[in-house]
C-alpha cells in the first residue's frame, strides 16, 4: 500500500475519565494510534482496558458521566471529538460504521430489517424510498443472507444469530463508511458461525475499501484478521506494530505474558506461561509504568516513572523502559 | 488402561417445552420435546481428563448436570465407579455424592454474595459432616492456600475477590470434600485469558497432586486441546466422535470434527486458507431426520438423510458417521 501522508483517523494522547464522587476514574490515559486508509488495526486487551471505551470515544458515544477529557481525534485532518451533536450525527453511520457484540441489541426489535436499512440509507444518502430499498437488498444478499428480498420484511427475530450480524454489518456499511468500528462482532457467536462472520467483515471492507478498527479480546481473531494490532493495558497503549511481529515476538513484557498464556491448537506445552496477579482496577493503578507489579523485568526506574510508546524498528511502538536506548546504555 | 471412574449409557435427556393446556388446545397443537441429549455413551477413566466440546446447543452442560445429579436423565444410565446414581437414594446416594463435585462458569453467580469465603468452603464439610470445629477452620485454611489464597481470605466476602480470585475459591469448595471426580463446567469461559492461564495451570497442579478426574466442559478448542487426555465432540446432543486429544487434533475422523478445527481462529499465523463453513446450527427442537450433521456436512450421502449413524471404532476412539462406516467396510 503507497504511503499516504495522511492517517484516516489519527488519535493522540486521547483522554477518558468518569468523574465519581471519590475522584475521577482515568479510565483511557494518553491513547495514541493511526489507522491508515483501508486498513485493520486490531484492538486488544483484557475486560476493563478500555479497549470499548476507545471506540465509543471515536463515535462520539461515550456514556456520560464519561467524557473525553484530553487529546484529539481527527478523521482525515477534521477534528472529530470536540464537534457538536449534529454535526457527530453527520459522521456517524455516514463515514464510521459501527458493529456492536450483540445484534440482538444494537437491532430494533420492532422495526422490520428492510425499515432500519431503509432509514441508515436515506439519512444519509440522498436516494428515493425505492432505491434505498433495492440498495438494501443488495447489501443483504452481498453478506450472504439467502433470499434477500423476501427476508428484507422479515422482523430480527426471524433470524439467527449469525444472521443478525450479517444484518448488523450490512447496516454498518450501508451509507458506505471509510472506517468500520466492529466491537467484539463475534463473541456473542458460536465459532463455526464466528469465522463466517470475521471472513465477510474482512472481505467486504477491503472491497469498499473501507479500514477497520477491530476491536476484541481473541488473540486468534485478531491473527487471522488484523494488519497492526495495539495492545491496551489498563487504559494505556503498551504495544502497538504488526500482527505478525507482535505475536510471534512481543517486546512488551506484558504482551509477551499474554501471548505465552494463550494456548494453542498446534503447539504442545505442558505449562502455560502466567502473569502473577491481575490488570490493577482503575482507581489503583500504580505510579510508573502500570503493568511494574506484574512485570518481572521491571526495575526501579519503572515505579517511577510512566514509559511513553518508544518507536522500534520495523514500524513497531513499545511502551517500555527496557526499550529506552539511554537506559540500554546505563545496563550495558 | 485405567479402569473406568464414570460410565454413561445410552444417556438421553427431552425437555418438555410445550405450550400450557388451553393454548395446545386452542391452537391444536401437539406436546413439543426438545432433545438436549440423545444416546451419549462414553466413559472417563480414573486420572484422565475427559473434555466435552461443542457450540450452544450441543447438550454439554446438560450431561455435567446430569452426570453430579443437578438434573435426572430421561433414560440411560450414568454409573459411578460401578453403582448406578439414578436407583441409589439416601444414605447410598450421599457418600457416593461426597465423591464429585461441581466447578460452574461464572464465579460471580456461583459463590452466595452473603456468605464469608470460609462458610463457602466449609459448606460441603458441614453437609458431609467430614470435620467438627477448629478443624473446619484449619482445613478451610489449607484450602485456600492449596489454591492460591491466604488463609486469612476465610473472613472476606466473594464481592472483594476478581473473577480469577473468584474462581479459586469455587475450586476451593470443589476440594473440601475429598472429591476424586470434578465436573468442570466452562471453568474460564468468563475469564480473561492471562487469568485463564493462571487457572488452567492451578486445575492441573491439583490433578497431579491429588490424582483428580476431571469432566471438562468448554467451547474452545484450544483450551481443551491443552487440558484434555480424550475429547468428545457433540453436536446437537448426539456425541459424534471421541479421541484422545493428540489424535483429534491431528486427524480428526467426523466432518463436524473437521469443520470445527477448521473454523477456529489460532495464534499459529499459518496463513492457512480455512474452508468457509457452510451453515449454522439447526434449531434442536426441529432437528433435521437422520443423521443431524446433513445439511452442513460436505460428505453427505442419501441414507445420512434417513438414518442416524451407528458410532464406528477408529484408533483411539469412535466416530459416528456414514461415510466413515463404508471407508472401514471398503
Amino acid at each position: 500500500m503507497p504511503e499516504t501522508t495522511e492517517p484516516l483517523l489519527s488519535v493522540r494522547d486521547l483522554m477518558v475519565e468518569f468523574p465519581t464522587r471519590r475522584g475521577i476514574l482515568r479510565a483511557i490515559d494518553r491513547v495514541s494510534f493511526d489507522i491508515a486508509e483501508g486498513e485493520v488495526l486490531g484492538m486488544v486487551g483484557e475486560s476493563g482496558a478500555g479497549k470499548s471505551l476507545t471506540g465509543a470515544a471515536i463515535i462520539g458515544l461515550l456514556e456520560p458521566p464519561g467524557r473525553i477529557a484530553g487529546g484529539e481525534i481527527r478523521l482525515k485532518g477534521q477534528r472529530i471529538d470536540n464537534l457538536p451533536a449534529a454535526g457527530m450525527r453527520r459522521i456517524r453511520g455516514k463515514r464510521i460504521g459501527m458493529v456492536f457484540q450483540d445484534p440482538l441489541t444494537s437491532l430494533n426489535p420492532l422495526y422490520t430489517v428492510a425499515r432500519q436499512l431503509v432509514e441508515t440509507i436515506r439519512t444519509h444518502m440522498d436516494v428515493t424510498d425505492h432505491e434505498a430499498r433495492e440498495r438494501a437488498i443488495a447489501l443483504l444478499d452481498r453478506v450472504g443472507i439467502p433470499a434477500a428480498r423476501r427476508r428484507l420484511d422479515d422482523y430480527p427475530h426471524h433470524f439467527s444469530g449469525g444472521m443478525r450480524q450479517r444484518v448488523v454489518i450490512a447496516l454498518a456499511l450501508a451509507a458506505e463508511p471509510e472506517l468500520v468500528i466492529a466491537d467484539e462482532p463475534t463473541t456473542a457467536l458460536d465459532v463455526s458461525v464466528q469465522s463466517q462472520i470475521i471472513d465477510l467483515l474482512k472481505e467486504i471492507c477491503a472491497e469498499r475499501g473501507a479500514a477497520v478498527m477491530l476491536i476484541t479480546h481473541d488473540m486468534g481473531v485478531i491473527a487471522e484478521t488484523a494488519d497492526r494490532v495495539a495492545v491496551l493495558y489498563a487504559g494505556r497503549l503498551a504495544e502497538v506494530g504488526k500482527v505478525a511481529d507482535v505475536i510471534t515476538n512481543a517486546e512488551h513484557p506484558y504482551t509477551h505474558g499474554l501471548m505465552g498464556s494463550i494456548p494453542t491448537l498446534t503447539q504442545e506445552t505442558d505449562r502455560l506461561v502466567q502473569i502473577p496477579g491481575a490488570m490493577p482496577r482503575l482507581n489503583a493503578i500504580p505510579p510508573g509504568c502500570a503493568f511494574n507489579p506484574r512485570c518481572d523485568r521491571a526495575f526501579a526506574r519503572c515505579l517511577i516513572e510512566r514509559p511513553d510508546l518508544i518507536e522500534r524498528p520495523g514500524g513497531r511502538q513499545v511502551a517500555c523502559w527496557l526499550y529506552d536506548e539511554a537506559q540500554e546504555v546505563a545496563h550495558g | 488402561m485405567a479402569e473406568a471412574l464414570l460410565q454413561i449409557e445410552g444417556l438421553c435427556r427431552y425437555f418438555d417445552v410445550s405450550k400450557p393446556w388451553l393454548n395446545r388446545v386452542l391452537e391444536r397443537e401437539e406436546r413439543q420435546f426438545l432433545t438436549a441429549v440423545k444416546d451419549v455413551n462414553f466413559e472417563i477413566r480414573r486420572g484422565e481428563t475427559f473434555a466435552l466440546v461443542g457450540e450452544s446447543g450441543s447438550g454439554k452442560s446438560t450431561i455435567a448436570k446430569m452426570v453430579v445429579g443437578l438434573l435426572a436423565a430421561s433414560e440411560g444410565r450414568i454409573l459411578f465407579d460401578g453403582q448406578e446414581m439414578s436407583g441409589t437414594s439416601g444414605a447410598a446416594m450421599r457418600t457416593l455424592r461426597r465423591r464429585f463435585q461441581m466447578i460452574f462458569q461464572d464465579p460471580f453467580a456461583s459463590l452466595n454474595p452473603r456468605w464469608r469465603v470460609g462458610d463457602i468452603i466449609a459448606e460441603p464439610i458441614h453437609t458431609f459432616g467430614l470435620l467438627k470445629g477448629a478443624a473446619i477452620r484449619t482445613r478451610v485454611g489449607e484450602l485456600l492456600d492449596t489454591v492460591g489464597l491466604s488463609a486469612a481470605d476465610a473472613e472476606k466476602f466473594p464481592h472483594e475477590f476478581s473473577g480469577g480470585q473468584r474462581q479459586r475459591i469455587a475450586i476451593a469448595r470443589a476440594l473440601s470434600s475429598n472429591p476424586e471426580f470434578i465436573v468442570c463446567d466452562e471453568p474460564t469461559s468468563a475469564l480473561d485469558v492471562s487469568v485463564q492461564a493462571q487457572i488452567l495451570n492451578l486445575m492441573r497442579d491439583l490433578q497431579d497432586e491429588m490424582g483428580l478426574t476431571y469432566l471438562f466442559i468448554s467451547h474452545d478448542l484450544s483450551v481443551v486441546r491443552h487440558m484434555a487426555n480424550r475429547i468428545g465432540v457433540l453436536y446437537l446432543g448426539r456425541l459424534v466422535e471421541v479421541a484422545e486429544g493428540k489424535t483429534l487434533f491431528r486427524a480428526p475422523e467426523h466432518p463436524y470434527t473437521r469443520m470445527l478445527l477448521d473454523a477456529v481462529p489460532d495464534l499459529a499465523l499459518s496463513g492457512r486458507r480455512r474452508k468457509p463453513v457452510e451453515g449454522e446450527i439447526p434449531n434442536p427442537i426441529d432437528p433435521p431426520p437422520g443423521c443431524p450433521f446433513h445439511p452442513r456436512c460436505p460428505l453427505v450421502m442419501d441414507r445420512c438423510k434417513r438414518e442416524t449413524p451407528r458410532e464406528v471404532p477408529t484408533a483411539t476412539g469412535f466416530a459416528a458417521c456414514f461415510a466413515l462406516e463404508q471407508e472401514t467396510a471398503a
